[in-house]
């Protein structure tokens, strides 16, 4: 079950990359899991250790890689990620969001996402936000230059605003915002279309019935 | 009105209801389901007290974590086994078929697929898993989704989409010899880039995707989500038809003619339009090679390492130093002069009868260099085994000092317990060659199955036609 996407204030985190790939977003070896939940503190594991990591392992003894961004006190808490071009590409693996939303990230902003990662955070509660280039250039730039940087992002309006008033406009397909703005059950509004379903494989075993 | 390409064809038969903002929901004609991305899907349904639409359209089997060596011993990690056990228990509670670790049926999922006839021109196929753009091969609409989505799959047997828009890609001409599939869809990643296909569906057409067996079209097919592009496709031909004919899960007798008629119609329109068109002459094509960290970082076996220094866009420029650092390549470096560790054939990309019959025809009467510390052949399914032992070739594999292995997914994502060690550098006819993904601190080039061969004979990248 998703929560209702609201707006928030959150702080930012800058990845400075383009192609990301989900092998990156979390490796193989966490994909073992059979559950849902507690893939943070794996996220970005081969970036952000610099042991080796394997399930089950004791992650806070772990020596950290002082260099990457997710490990520097200034962004501790961040709840939004501003990533590079062709976020998410790569394997359609849904453990990718999972662990972004179980670290605490709520909103990716990216010049472009890879298209089931983009997918994939829409069923997640996880808000994925296209900025154009330029845009996404200058946050990198404010949010490098300013510790405690932070946005406020309005899913309802469709709107990035700095902190200083300058507000980016984003879209995003109506459906898809109502969903996280609702928190709904995808399948149970398909499941009310039962009948549709149904209509339709009825004409589709008589065109068709080496499918059935 | 202009005419409907393939996937406009594929899309239309497909849609069960369309909301105003151009959001479908579409019938799914076969759902296949492997053991990472399913438990989680399956616990959803079980929370929420669904049960599965349509069991008769899943087909289950486990191939990412099996092992491929000992498999009578079991399944060695318990966190590995215990996704294996969850799938076979989570099939036996809701009657979803599996084949299991040990029938001969099984092996990765994008080849038993078309090797069953469960994969059938005209079909809607998903799948928790990207590569699931290999079934486009027989003129399918097949696509991959997340675990969600498969949760979805199950519980109502459709997905909400969004069309795509359509892009065709021409490789006109004859192929040389020594060039592939594997390398002709390197070429093109390395032309359009990993986002390329961003939105898009892909048709592949042209003499020389015509000329392409059906197992040809799968690896090319399958690397379509490596340009970015969900699906890729080719059109329904004689090929396709022969191929499938006589198939286990095939239609038969009176059925089968009628769906052979129908799957004639499964071709673009002379006058489809497209929103995107791609020329690519295949005289002028290579056997290729990356040297990078991403798909689209390729170059042709005659080629060297690139120049960072010479790439303006500055994003791009910065990929290829990470890339370079990764890799321990300096630009200029010529191909043929980088140096092996390990070999792989396998991966759902490179593991048919077809792919085991092209190194075999390298290896036959050669020795893998002594530089070398494994070379391994991972066949893609059990079947695919049994027809390359009921043809000799594992007996070439061995001699030449390759490991002859059980199937599935092994050494391209190291699930299992077939991994590089950190440095490593592998020739691998998988489909990534992310930092990590054969292993951490892994170095991947990704080849065709003749590449790799004549690589192991080498102990370097080489051009096969060397060889030959």
């Amino acid at each position: 079950m998703i929560k209702p996407f609201e707006t928030f204030t959150g702080l930012v985190v800058p990845l400075d990359r383009a192609n990301v790939d989900t092998d990156q977003i979390i490796p193989k070896q966490y994909l073992k899991s059979i559950k849902r939940t507690g893939f943070g503190v794996n996220l970005f594991d081969d970036l952000r250790y610099l042991d080796p990591g394997e399930p089950g392992q004791d992650h806070s003894q772990r020596r950290l890689n002082p260099d990457f961004v997710l490990n520097q006190p200034r962004y501790q808490g961040a709840e939004i990620l501003l990533a590079g071009e062709n976020f998410g590409c790569g394997s359609s693996r849904e453990h990718a969001p999972w662990a972004l939303g179980d670290y605490g990230i709520r909103v990716v902003i990216a010049p472009s996402f890879a298209d089931i990662f983009y997918s994939n955070c829409l069923k997640n509660g996880l808000l994925p936000v296209v900025l154009d280039k330029d845009a996404v250039t200058g946050l990198f730039r404010d949010c490098e230059a300013r510790t405690g940087y932070r946005l406020t992002v309005n899913l309802g309006q469709q709107t990035v605003a700095t902190d200083d008033g300058r507000t980016h406009r984003f879209e995003i397909d109506p459906e898809s915002k109502h969903r996280l703005l609702e928190g709904l059950d995808d399948i149970g509004l398909t499941l009310a279309m039962a009948d549709r379903i149904r209509d339709y494989e009825k004409s589709a075993r008589q065109r068709a019935p080496w499918l059935f | 009105m202009a005419g409907k390409t393939l996937y406009d064809k594929l899309w239309d038969a497909h849609v069960v209801y369309e909301d105003n903002d151009g959001n479908c929901l579409i019938y799914i004609d076969r759902h296949l389901v492997h053991e990472v991305t399913s438990p989680q899907a399956f616990e959803g349904l079980r929370l929420a007290e669904r049960t599965p639409w349509r069991l008769d359209a899943n087909i289950a089997v486990a191939d990412h974590n099996v092992p491929t060596t000992d498999r009578d011993r079991g399944i060695a990690d318990p966190v590995s086994r215990l996704q294996v056990e969850t799938l076979d228990e989570n099939c036996a509670y809701y009657g979803i078929t599996e084949f299991n670790m040990n029938d001969v049926r099984q092996g990765i999922v994008h080849v038993i697929g078309p090797e069953q006839g469960l994969t059938l021109p005209g079909m809607t196929i998903v799948c928790g898993d990207s590569h699931t753009s290999t079934h486009g091969a027989l003129a399918t609409l097949a696509f991959g989704i997340g675990t969600s989505e498969v949760e979805h799959a199950l519980a109502t047997q459709c997905l909400w989409q969004k069309k795509s828009r359509n892009m065709r890609i021409n490789i006109n001409g004859d192929l040389p010899p020594g060039v592939t599939a594997k390398d002709v869809v390197l070429a093109i990643i390395g032309r359009i880039g990993t986002a390329g296909g961003t939105g898009h569906a892909i048709e592949y057409a042209g003499r020389a995707i015509s000329d392409l067996s059906i197992e040809g079209r799968m690896s090319l097919c399958n690397m379509t989500i490596e340009a970015g592009a969900r699906a890729g496709m080719v059109a329904c031909d004689d090929k396709t038809v022969d191929y499938l004919k006589g198939r286990p899960f095939a239609p038969r007798g009176e059925m089968w003619d009628r769906a052979v008629e129908a799957w004639s119609d499964l071709v673009s329109d002379p006058d489809a339009r497209f929103d995107r068109e791609i020329d690519i002459d295949a005289a002028a094509l290579e056997p290729h090679v990356t040297w990078g960290t991403s798909p689209e970082m390729t170059a042709p076996i005659s080629g060297s390492v690139p120049d960072p220094d010479t790439v303006d866009d500055p994003a791009r420029r910065e990929g290829y130093q990470r890339a370079l650092a990764y890799m321990d390549l300096k630009p200029g470096t010529r191909i043929s002069d980088i140096r092996l560790n390990k070999i792989f054939i396998g991966s759902c990309t490179n593991s048919r009868i077809e792919d085991l019959r092209a190194a075999a025809a390298v290896l036959k009467g050669r020795k893998i260099s002594g530089d070398l510390t494994l070379a391994m052949i991972v066949p893609g399914s059990g079947l695919v085994k049994k027809q390359a032992e009921d043809e000799g070739l594992h007996e070439v594999f061995l001699s030449a000092g390759f490991e002859w292995r059980e199937p599935g997914c092994s050494m391209c994502l190291a699930m299992n317990a077939d991994r590089l060690e950190p440095g490593e550098r592998c020739a691998a006819t998988s489909n990534r060659n992310f930092e990590g993904r054969q292993g951490r601190g892994g170095r991947t080039h990704l080849v065709s199955p003749e590449t790799a061969a004549a690589s192991a004979v080498a102990g370097r990248l080489v051009d096969v036609r060397s060889l030959q």
